[in-house]
């Protein structure tokens, strides 16, 4: 690393033949670095950490609801696995893993050595991580509603009132608090740091009409980061001044407004939907083009799409809020803005439908994680139209049914892509390729865990069942599509631990990759695998958006067409 | 009409006879939605079966072969026709699907409140229901007894909400959407039950620890059987001599703090009303049946049925417990 004092060859010896030391060494070498590349797979590792507790606390909560009026867990304990599950995957999992991809794969899309700034990059990474101790920390030292509990349980969207002391007497929701809120502070970092290499850093020849689409998508992303996090910092400290300071926004009691925090809830709420699902876009339209052996089809459009819903998102987040009574013209406005965001999102579905149309389709382990994508956001984004609809979601809203559907969109379609990435970029980042064989495992029992789960779930909220119960009465005809529901969670475990062992064995032994074994056509292929320090030993230079199909194809370049 | 009873028959099949599904709507704003969700389903599954069936078709057409010769397929970067059409088509749908909901938002949240409605004030609390009829002077607790309305001449029930404490939602799926109760805000919204009969619903919002054990029962009565309840629930409560030493004990310990029995010094409001306890045929907010055990049971610890209840354990010795018991049975 250049940044660091180079160490004298005689105490470097010395250090190597203690092993412990050799260790400490390493750690020293992670914990300072600000290589964009090592904070990336320090973001991905700790999201896999949270991704694996998180996702026990949802074995947990099917395991409760498996029967009706089951003892599995008491009622304060359901509370705090849903809101700690919520939590942790949405700013602990999502987030950091989705920007641990931007962080690594950005600079070297672009064709650049490393981030704008790669100290801010750091502090991001650290201040995020610092959040998400913090809020598991509250196991050990806080206490909830009635003082019951230990960790937060006011749910991950922490309605007001009951976040008010009244309410939420201990300390537990300023856990929640202070986790969300340093989480919020990393993701401006991160966002303010890619929106600026993006600008900034592109390698000669780079114009934003030649950036790779997965630049674009989290070049937008990142924009709406500033628009959606910062209301949600800001009532953060308003809840905080609420409860400390004698404030009363949110204070009902003291003629404070319940309504106000939904809505700065949702104002960053909507958007962060968005702000998780651009980058998975991003992957797919780098993926599914390499694997179907073509072109993105409409790149201009899919620019056109992502711009378009950047600033529609913005515009919809009352359709979270059909039921508080915001009256019958708010209703249609909210009925109206958020079926229209469907239009760019139809686009781009049309367009990667368009790019696999006539190409040559390899089902690498990583494609079938894609063509799971394409279907199941197909899904979601249908079973979005419905909640779309106010009457339509007067009867929906606050049911199983929007668990499942938000769970299509955040299981169905971003983490499938996220796995279609791991798969994808692996090699990159390990010099390894992932084992296929046991890909097509994790791919196949996933996929049936999640369809078992997911698909039964819209069922029950049709069914007159409430999100957020403990248990339910056996009388209402809800007992076997819980059932259902839970098994499939099985089989999704079962995968993921496929996926753990299949990433640690292919570290070590897995076919070795080469800087390309996809046949790619993007930057980050050009160079080794895993990557140097700095990338790039001389800058490239690009012509078009391909700039390794037109060295591959000198015949007939891209350039010729753009 | 045909198509409803079809569907209702499906339905039936696929998920048995359930008591709060939104497919068996029994109210006109659960109707519009059904109504309206049936459209929603055809036009929603039609897309997925085109793009689906697209998709499928190209995935199997345009598979990788053995024996494939390595050659690169021809690279299409666009077409703006293409792109054009399916920007269109999507924008037309989007147009239709609106003016369809905007008219049944506005035909269920605009609608004129008929003369003749009957006005509940509804207030959520942790963890049960107060349901007041301030023209008829009637306060009661988690079930609500509303007339049957004939579609000629509706006699629907409004309900004009507020919370107590932390956001609840009612939500009684066979007669109507849900509408959140919010502290500090008044929602009001209107259930029109067009056969007698018990519906279910409950809390949708998560309100606390026992939001799930925060039950709704809606009884539809017909006219006569709602009058007589109606006559029966505004007289004070009934004393009743071999009752005198539970009250005693009802009326010297901490209830009278939180319930009120109309006609006595007992006049809390924290607590559901009990003046009529014994005609309602659940307790705890619809979780237990109203049985003499079971009421002796919750009195003596709220907690072993619904832990995080904000009734404390009385504490009561088993002489006083039985006295109080049987007291609050006699309140018919």
């Amino acid at each position: 690393m250049a940044t660091q004092t180079p160490v004298s060859p005689v105490a470097d010896r010395t250090t190597a033949l203690r092993p412990s030391g050799r260790m400490l060494e390493v750690l020293h070498e992670w914990v300072t670095t600000v290589d964009h590349k090592k904070i990336g797979l320090m973001y991905i590792a700790y999201a896999l950490v949270f991704m694996l507790i998180a996702g026990v606390q949802a074995l947990l909560m099917r395991i409760q609801l498996a029967v009706p009026n089951n003892h599995f867990v008491s009622p304060q304990e359901f509370n705090r696995l849903f809101t700690m599950h919520g939590t942790t995957m949405v700013f602990f999992v999502g987030m950091p893993i989705l920007f641990g991809f931007g962080n690594y794969l950005v600079p070297l899309m672009i064709g650049a050595r490393d981030m704008a700034f790669p100290r801010l990059n750091a502090f991001s990474f650290w201040i995020a991580g610092f959040g998400g101790l913090l809020l598991y920390f509250s196991y050990f030292a806080g206490s909830g509603l009635y003082a019951a509990g230990t960790a937060p349980d006011v749910g991950w969207f922490a309605y007001a009132p009951l976040t008010a002391r009244a309410f939420s007497p201990g300390h537990s929701t300023d856990y929640w608090t202070l986790g969300v809120l340093l989480s919020g502070i990393g993701t401006i970092g991160t966002a303010l740091n890619i929106v600026t290499t993006t600008i900034c850093m592109r390698c000669p020849g780079m114009k934003m009409s030649r950036m790779p689409l997965l630049v674009w998508l989290y070049f937008v992303t990142c924009c709406m980061v500033f628009v959606a996090v910062s209301p949600l910092t800001a009532a953060q400290i308003m809840l905080m001044i609420d409860r400390y300071l004698g404030g009363h926004f949110f204070d009902t009691q003291a003629g404070g407004s319940a309504v106000l925090w939904m809505h700065f809830f949702w104002i960053f709420g909507h958007p962060e939907v968005y702000i998780l699902v651009l980058p998975a876009f991003g992957f797919a339209n780098e993926i599914i083009p390499v694997f179907s052996r073509k072109a993105i089809f409409g790149y201009p459009a899919m620019v056109g799409a992502t711009v378009g819903i950047g600033f529609i998102s913005l515009s919809v987040w009352a359709h979270h809020m059909f039921s508080v009574g915001l009256g019958p013209g708010a209703n249609a406005f909210f009925t109206f803005a958020t079926m229209v965001i469907s239009v760019p999102t139809g686009i781009k579905i049309f367009n990667w439908l368009a790019t696999l149309w006539g190409g040559n389709i390899h089902f690498t382990t990583s494609m079938m994680f894609a063509v799971g994508f394409l279907f199941q956001f197909l899904i979601a984004g249908l079973t979005g139209i419905m909640l779309s609809v106010a009457p339509f979601d007067w009867q929906l809203t606050g049911s199983y049914f929007v668990v499942a559907h938000f769970h299509y969109v955040l299981v169905g379609a971003i983490l499938f892509m996220i796995f279609s990435a791991f798969y994808y970029w692996f090699p990159k980042m390990s010099g390894r390729v992932l084992v296929e064989k046991l890909g097509k495992w994790h791919f196949w029992l996933f996929l049936i865990g999640f369809h078992l789960t997911f698909d039964f779930m819209h069922i029950p909220g049709m069914l007159g069942m409430p999100r957020r119960i403990y248990t339910y009465e056996a009388d209402r005809g809800w007992a076997m599509w819980n059932m259902i529901i839970s098994s499939g969670a099985v089989l999704q475990a079962i995968a993921i631990l496929i996926f753990v062992y299949n990433m640690v064995w292919s570290y070590f032994k897995g076919p070795v990759a080469g800087p390309d074994p996809w046949d790619a056509w993007t930057l980050e292929w050009t160079t080794t695998s895993p990557p140097p320090a700095y990338n790039f030993a001389v800058l490239p230079t690009v012509e078009s958006r391909r700039p390794l199909w037109d060295l591959k194809h000198p015949e007939d370049p891209d350039s010729n067409y753009e | 009409m045909l198509i409803r009873t079809t569907i209702s028959a499906i339905h039936i099949l696929a998920f048995g006879l359930v008591p709060t599904s939104i497919f068996s709507p029994a109210g006109t704003p659960a109707h519009s939605i059904f109504d309206l969700s049936m459209f929603v389903f055809a036009i929603t599954g039609t897309i997925f079966l085109v793009v689906a069936g697209l998709l499928l078709y190209a995935l199997i057409r345009y598979r990788n072969q053995p024996g494939h010769t390595g050659r690169e397929p021809t690279q299409i970067y666009g077409s703006n026709q293409i792109e054009v059409s399916w920007t269109v088509i999507p924008i037309l749908i989007v147009v239709v699907l609106f003016l369809t909901s905007a008219r049944v938002i506005f035909t269920t949240q605009a609608a004129p409140k008929p003369k003749k409605a009957l006005d509940v004030v509804v207030i959520g609390h942790q963890f049960w229901w107060e349901f007041r009829y301030p023209k008829l002077g009637i306060v009661t607790a988690n079930e609500l007894h509303v007339p049957v309305s004939d579609p000629l001449h509706p006699t629907p029930t409004y309900l004009t909400m507020s919370s107590a404490d932390t956001d609840h939602s009612f939500w009684v799926p066979r007669l109507a959407g849900k509408t959140d109760v919010i502290p500090n805000k008044v929602n009001v919204m209107w259930i029109d039950p067009a056969t007698p009969g018990l519906y279910l619903g409950q809390c949708a919002q998560y309100c606390g620890t026992q939001h799930a054990l925060m039950l709704i029962r809606v009884y539809a009565d017909s006219p006569s059987d709602f009058a007589a309840w109606v006559a029966r629930q505004k007289m004070p409560a009934v004393e009743s001599a071999d009752a005198a030493e539970g009250e005693a004990v009802f009326q010297r310990n901490a209830c009278i703090n939180c319930h009120t029995v109309a006609g006595t010094v007992a006049t809390g409001r924290f607590g559901p009303d009990l003046t009529h306890l014994a005609s309602r045929d659940t307790i705890a907010s619809g979780a237990l049946p109203n049985t003499e055990e079971n009421l002796r049971g919750w009195v003596d610890n709220p907690d072993h049925y619904k832990p995080g209840a904000l009734m404390p354990p009385m504490h009561l010795n088993q002489h006083d417990l039985d006295a109080v018991t049987k007291y609050l049975t006699t309140l018919r």
